[in-house]
């Protein structure tokens, strides 16, 4: 049997309240504004609820059709809903997150102008990733892509009136814009050689095709370009520019939109590809590269960040780094694990961070907090369990997800393995380091628990906090209130409890986790031999069918587990010692390191080179082509030309108008002579 | 022979006082070398054996048409032309356009009209047969002129007019 | 015995004069009286070709054109009048104000 379970239910509630809030909101008291929002939100988690509930009852995959969309000739494309456990798991972690969070941020932007837009916006998000993650075809997810692109841009440029805001909106629209075009082109040829976009006609279409071993066959392309699309959507090399930047917005939507749910649509979207993936071996190694550098290279700029907000940034770059390599050696579940912990975590640390920047006023630099524990002990204690979640320190969330993709990263190749514990080495380090910056030690900042109204905004720094945030002055560090501080201590007990579904069986679990998930990932994976060895290693490739655990290696992965939880608790040493015990040294070490300092402090000048590469001549030619060239000199020259030719020969023949008698009758003599001439040459032809 | 000789005299004449016409700067001179156009004319008419439109043509054109000229160049007192600056386009295209379509018509009328010549009182001219097909073939022609004629009448009699002449005369007290 | 041709040059001569005298003359009278000039080698056209076909028809047609032209001249000459009223001159190049 098959129940219809109004799946279509779940996206459309939040839309409805974002209808009311954006159309009539204005008019609203806050609290109107506040329990439209969170109703409707809740109301979709509250669906998702019921949807479990309903889960086991329902055959795997559970589609529901709502209407028909497109039909012309063979194509065809409806609006309807897929559910299977890979859906289930990112609408519980959609929903519930996104409710957590939209409860924070009636705490947070209660005193912000625009309330009603804010939580309007929110809730068309949540409208659009619930799309996206439901879809039962691309095209559907397509929308639901494009419209989280949209509302990260509504939401980036919260405070548009502030040009860094605005400009860090457009520059996230666009890079995503970027990315989408290469998604396009994937559904371009999805549709010209599978005739449907509709999931399970793709996947069984795919399925029986063979692996392609060389390197530009039909389903490589197209998993490239979707990497494409999953590049600018979740922030990889080279479209990761937009993340750190996005920043600009208010907290809650760096917790909801570029920690928890927008950005994981990449990896979501990888997921559900497998299929084709599996089949194209080298974009999967493309994919793991790409995560794997990834990964490397944002963990080394967030170590000498110093906003607390950008630090986090470039962790949730490096945290998608590690989904995407999990990815690219096959490990979907592993993958998607990793995206729910995360979620909890990152969305857990945004949120704190936000906590902590309300408590100071709108402080932002790490290097003016300090000492903050005793003040904020709520937001310290929360913020302290999604550290050591993320540093991945057992038994914290972060460690099994980490620990498990470092492991199938391990069976592929090792190269992926080093450089992803030397990527959880400086993970561990920079939070750490943000930790003990912000709580621990001296208070380096200007607030005093007496009043003082020192508004942070003509600070300079490596992220100026925006004049919005905060200026209230309360006077003086004070903890955020009850509404703010439930969903950091709801997260951070997920945070703590969150791995205990995935603990793998070396370590005495039943990965329940992965077995969940089994069935979308085992059933279709081709017969690949994933192990790309670098050189001929003694190492038996140990086929990894999802939902299973290999009953033998267990040592080595023992081994492996030991050396991570080694390499997190250095980094907590390390931290400790630059920043509590011996606080100058980093300074030495920055003046030693001189010009490699400076790289990586200027994010590599990343951002100057697309400046110099793509934006400045593509916006150089478009004011000299396409502007002044053919706007201007083509268009408005042929309608200006043609309107002061129309003047001009009206100016010319008016002459003839000149009142005088004479002169017409001389015209007239003309026409007859003309006439005459005409009808003799017609009559003698 | 008699023929040729009276039609290029009073031909000669008639072209002649047209030429006059145009060189006169009084318009009075005009008027008068119009009338001896006319006359030469009515010759011409005779030539061809059409007495009625002769007739007609020396009493209502010369005779009536042209008095009403004199009369109104004498009532408006019209004096010798004064040498304004005229238009370049009726100097410079208009008569070369004309001089271009009376040579053409010229050519083709002299060449394509063959060779039949016209006999001295060709025409049958007996007025009888004329007021037969005034009558009866042009019968409506004839009395739609005479309608027009009326309403060149009350025209030339509104537009003459006096202003004054045309308001609605006052109470008398 | 004259030949058409003849007749029909004078009249062509008489139309030119005519359409000339309409071009170079300023006084407006003086140009109503090549309007007649014109009118009259019409006329005599008119005449030579029913001469030649020995039709009556022709003359008939003269006796119509002759009565249009009268009317003609007397309306022309009425609206002459009342032009002279307000403007004060006879000189056609003065009567301009219809122009753009």
């Amino acid at each position: 049997m098959n129940p219809n379970l109004h799946l279509w239910l779940i996206p459309v509630l939040p839309l409805i309240g974002a209808a009311i809030n954006g159309l009539f909101g204005r008019r609203f008291s806050r609290a109107a504004v506040t329990s439209v929002a969170l109703l409707f939100c809740g109301a979709a988690f509250a669906m998702a609820l019921w949807v479990v509930s309903q889960f086991f009852y329902l055959t795997m995959p559970h589609t529901e059709f709502l209407a028909a969309w497109i039909r012309a000739g063979s194509f065809q494309a409806d609006f309807a809903f897929y559910l299977d456990q890979l859906s289930l798991v990112m609408l519980l972690v959609v929903t519930g997150v996104g409710f957590l969070i939209h409860i924070y941020s009636v705490g947070y932007m209660w005193e912000e102008g625009g309330f009603y837009r804010f939580f309007a916006y929110m809730n068309l998000f949540m409208f659009f990733m619930l799309t996206l993650v439901l879809a039962s075809n691309y095209l559907l997810m397509f929308i639901g892509w494009e419209g989280v692109g949209l509302a990260s841009y509504l939401l980036i440029g919260f405070w548009f009136t502030k040009d860094s805001a605005a400009s860090a909106g457009k520059k996230a629209f666009i890079v995503n814009r970027i990315g989408d075009f290469g998604f396009l082109i994937a559904l371009f040829l999805l549709i010209q050689h599978f005739g449907s976009l509709d999931f399970t006609t793709v996947f069984q279409s795919v399925a029986p095709l063979s692996s392609e071993s060389s390197g530009a066959g039909l389903l490589t392309t197209i998993a490239l370009l979707l990497l494409l699309g999953a590049c600018g959507k979740s922030a990889q090399i080279p479209l990761y520019v937009w993340l750190p930047d996005a920043m600009e917005g208010p907290t809650p939507v760096s917790a909801l939109i570029h920690a928890a749910t927008m950005v994981t649509a990449g990896v979501y979207m990888i997921s559900r590809s497998h299929v084709i993936f599996e089949r194209a071996p080298t974009a999967l190694t493309v994919v793991a590269i790409i995560g794997t550098l990834t990964a490397l290279f944002a963990a080394s700029i967030g170590v000498v960040q110093t906003d607390i907000k950008k630090v986090l940034a470039y962790s949730t770059i490096s945290q998608l780094g590690y989904m995407f390599m999990a990815c690219g050696v096959a490990a979907f579940s592993a993958g998607i694990f990793h995206l729910m912990t995360h979620a909890f975590f990152k969305g857990l640390l945004f949120l704190a961070a936000g906590s902590v920047i309300h408590g100071l006023s709108g402080e932002q630099d790490m290097r003016r907090m300090g000492g903050l524990r005793k003040k904020i002990p709520w937001t310290f204690w929360t913020m302290t369990a999604a550290t050591f979640a993320i540093a991945g320190i057992f038994p914290f969330a972060g460690f099994f997800s980490k620990d498990e993709i470092l492991w199938r990263a391990y069976q592929a190749n090792w190269i992926y393995w080093l450089i992803g514990v030397f990527t959880a080495f400086l993970t561990s380090f920079y939070m750490f380091r943000l930790w003990f910056m912000t709580f621990f030690g001296e208070y380096r900042g200007g607030l005093e628990t007496s009043q003082r109204h020192q508004i942070a905004a003509d600070h300079s720094g490596a992220g100026a906090p925006a004049p919005h945030e905060h200026e209230h002055g309360h006077g003086g560090i004070h903890e955020s209130p009850k509404v703010m501080l439930i969903p950091l201590v709801i997260l951070a007990v997920l945070s703590v409890c969150g791995g205990w579904i995935g603990v793998p069986g070396s370590l005495g679990g039943n990965n329940q986790f992965d077995k969940f998930l089994g069935p979308v990932f085992r059933s279709t994976a081709p017969d690949v031999n994933l192990n790309h060895t670098a050189s001929g290693e003694a190492t038996q490739p140990e086929k990894q069918p999802e939902g299973e655990e290999p009953k033998t290696g267990h040592g080595t992965e023992l081994i492996f587990t030991g050396i991570s939880l080694a390499v997190a608790f250095s980094g907590l040493f390390l931290a400790w010692l630059f920043y509590l015990r011996r606080p100058l040294l980093p300074q030495q070490i920055a003046h030693a390191l001189g010009g490699f300092y400076n790289t990586v402090l200027h994010k590599y000048y990343v951002d100057e080179i697309y400046a110099t590469l793509f934006v400045k001549p593509l916006v150089d030619g478009s004011r000299a082509v396409l502007w002044h060239g053919i706007d201007q000199g083509v268009i408005d020259a042929a309608v200006d030309g043609s309107a002061d030719g129309a003047r001009d020969v009206s100016d010319t023949v008016r002459h003839m108008q000149s009142g005088n008698v004479r002169s017409y009758a001389g015209w007239v003599a003309v026409g007859a002579a003309a006439l005459i001439a005409y009808m003799i040459w017609v009559a003698f032809r | 022979m008699l023929h040729l000789i009276l039609f290029s005299v009073f031909g000669l004449i008639c072209a002649a006082a047209a030429v006059n016409l145009l060189v006169q700067s009084h318009p009075i001179n005009s008027a008068l070398s119009l009338v001896v156009v006319m006359g030469s004319l009515a010759v011409e008419y005779l030539l061809l054996g059409a007495e009625f439109v002769a007739a007609v043509q020396v009493i209502v054109y010369a005779g009536a048409i042209m008095v009403l000229f004199v009369f109104v160049i004498m009532l408006l007192n019209a004096g010798k032309e004064e040498r304004t600056k005229g238009s370049r386009v009726s100097l410079f295209i208009g008569i070369p356009g004309v001089t271009i379509g009376s040579v053409l018509m010229a050519w083709v009328l002299i060449t394509h009209s063959g060779t039949r010549s016209v006999e001295a009182g060709a025409l049958p001219g007996d007025p009888r047969q004329i007021a037969q097909l005034l009558f009866h073939q042009f019968l409506l022609p004839f009395e739609v002129t005479s309608i027009l004629v009326l309403i060149a009448i009350m025209g030339a009699v509104v537009l003459a007019a006096r202003p004054e002449a045309l308001q609605p005369t006052e109470e008398k007290n | 015995m004259v030949p058409l041709s003849y007749y029909l040059v004078l009249s062509g001569f008489l139309f030119a004069c005519g359409v000339t005298g309409f071009l170079i003359k300023r006084n407006i009278i003086t140009i109503f009286m090549s309007i007649e000039l014109m009118l009259n080698g019409v006329n005599l056209s008119f005449v030579a070709f029913a001469a030649q076909w020995h039709a009556l028809s022709g003359q008939v047609f003269v006796f119509f054109v002759m009565v249009v032209a009268a009317a003609e001249a007397a309306v022309g000459l009425a609206i002459i009048i009342a032009v002279y009223r307000t403007r004060e001159t006879l000189n056609v190049d003065r009567v301009n104000l219809l122009k753009l």
